[in-house]
């Protein structure tokens, strides 16, 4: 029997603790230890993005990291992206702009975009397109989710002027 | 995955000890974006990991001596976000940021891309072409190599059992010198090198080429470093004839395969147009410089 390794972190503003053995991904003790399961597993090889999580405030692949490296981290995933049910201006554009359709890549996607707009609020298309490249999306393609992200980042840039 | 452990170690030390108890069963960690996809895919079974970020010298990047040392498991994001080693080191620091998407970038090192000892990891021409140096330990001490020596195949490095890079290390950047690099790819992003050239050069007062390194990627088993490419245009101010030379020695120092990415002949043909590209983008900013 393998030893279980304790891990203290921060997910979504909540401090946590879980077992998890050494061998399990970050994304697989967020689906079934933690019960956060808007994470979701696509590829399991870091290409396709669908897991992206933000961890001390840079984007990884929640595939390809240990749970047991989480120890300490600060992680924010899909679920913590809607304040108290209010959404956020991401996810009320990608409704607005109809950018989803089976909407298993649209958790990573939003993670990946406010990954984006938090260090650049006012990204070009192109740049939106490259920091997005990582995310892939099998039927809606990109076009709609590439609109949903500029129009979110214009809406926010808006807001904080004018707050 | 049954029977692994997990230990991150916060001294280098400590993670020598653990690695030379745990012999060939246990696996060091740094970004993981090549590990744990070989775990998953069951190719690997280690008995024990070893995390490397928690060694403070292993994440970061420091000046020291007028040049830069980079924690070997420093992931790509963090490169980027240092300006003065961006400013001194362009070429490395887009090389490393060529590597994969966002997420990979928040994750994959130096050492990683270095010790998956990938023909075309992005990288690596660059680190050679800009004369880095990989702080290697071990059960026997701590020993200095040129990045050039890490790969010795395809998926091969020179490292003894029980050794790990935990630093690479840059030198300083003088007046009018500077590097580059430049990949193809079929796609626009998120691909792996058909070829790859890193060129870093150091020019006289009046402009000329005073010494050049050109490392050309996926075009061998190995990352070569061309002598016949650096010749081609030493004493030159970068002039068509000089690059013309440039273009034939690339092409000559090639060995390439020919896989689904491209043929043989088709890498030969790019390397000597990626060398003249980033040969002359190295000249402008060096020039830059001045």
């Amino acid at each position: 029997m393998t030893k279980r390794t304790h891990v203290s972190a921060v997910v979504n503003g909540d401090a946590v603790d879980f077992l998890t053995d050494p061998g399990v991904t970050l994304l697989d003790a967020l689906r079934d230890e933690l019960g956060l399961t808007g994470s979701k597993e696509g590829c399991g090889s870091g290409d396709c993005g669908a897991c992206s999580v933000i961890v001390d405030g840079r984007l990884v692949c929640s595939c390809l990291m240990l749970a047991a490296e989480a120890e300490g981290r600060r992680i924010e995933t899909i679920e913590g992206m809607a304040e108290g049910g209010v959404l956020h201006p991401l996810q009320s554009k990608f409704l607005e702009h109809a950018a989803l359709q089976c909407g298993f890549c649209t958790p990573g996607i939003l993670v990946a975009a406010k990954a984006l707009l938090a260090v650049n609020p006012d990204p070009t298309e192109s740049e939106t397109r490259y920091w997005l490249a990582g995310n892939l999306c099998r039927c809606t393609g990109y076009d709609k989710v590439i609109r949903a992200v500029m129009d979110a980042a214009a809406e926010m840039r808006q807001a904080k002027v004018t707050a | 995955m049954p029977q692994t452990e997990y230990l991150a170690p916060t001294t280098a030390d400590q993670a020598i000890a653990a690695l030379a108890a745990a012999g060939a069963a246990a696996r060091v960690l740094s970004g993981g974006t090549d590990l744990l996809v070989q775990l998953r895919a069951g190719r690997l079974a280690p008995g024990l990991i070893i995390d490397l970020k928690r060694i403070p010298e292993a994440i970061g990047v420091r000046r020291e001596g007028g040049g830069f040392v980079i924690g070997a498991s420093t992931p790509g994001v963090m490169l980027g976000e240092h300006l003065a080693l961006r400013e001194a080191w362009p070429g490395v620091v887009e090389a490393a940021q060529l590597i994969g998407s966002t997420q990979v970038q928040g994750r994959a090192s130096l050492a990683g891309n270095l010790c998956n000892a990938s023909p075309a990891a992005d990288s690596v021409p660059a680190l050679v072409a800009a004369d880095a140096v990989c702080v290697i330990v071990g059960p026997n001490g701590r020993r200095e190599v040129p990045a050039l020596a890490i790969a010795i195949g395809p998926g091969k490095t020179s490292l003894a059992p029980g050794e790990f890079v935990l630093e690479i290390r840059l030198p300083a950047v003088g007046a009018r010198s500077a590097d580059a690099y430049l990949r193809s790819i079929p796609r626009t992003e998120m691909d792996i090198a058909v070829v790859g050239v890193g060129v870093s050069l150091i020019l006289d007062g009046g402009g000329s080429i005073a010494r050049a390194r050109i490392a050309l990627g996926a075009v061998g088993p190995t990352v070569v470093l061309s002598e016949d490419a650096a010749a081609a245009i030493l004493g030159s101010v970068l002039d068509e004839a000089a690059l013309e030379r440039l273009d034939s020695a690339a092409r000559g120092a090639c060995r390439p395969i020919s896989d689904k990415r491209g043929t043989a002949e088709f890498r030969t043909r790019i390397a000597g147009v990626l060398a003249r590209r980033a040969a002359k983008i190295a000249y402008e900013r060096a020039l830059l410089r001045a």
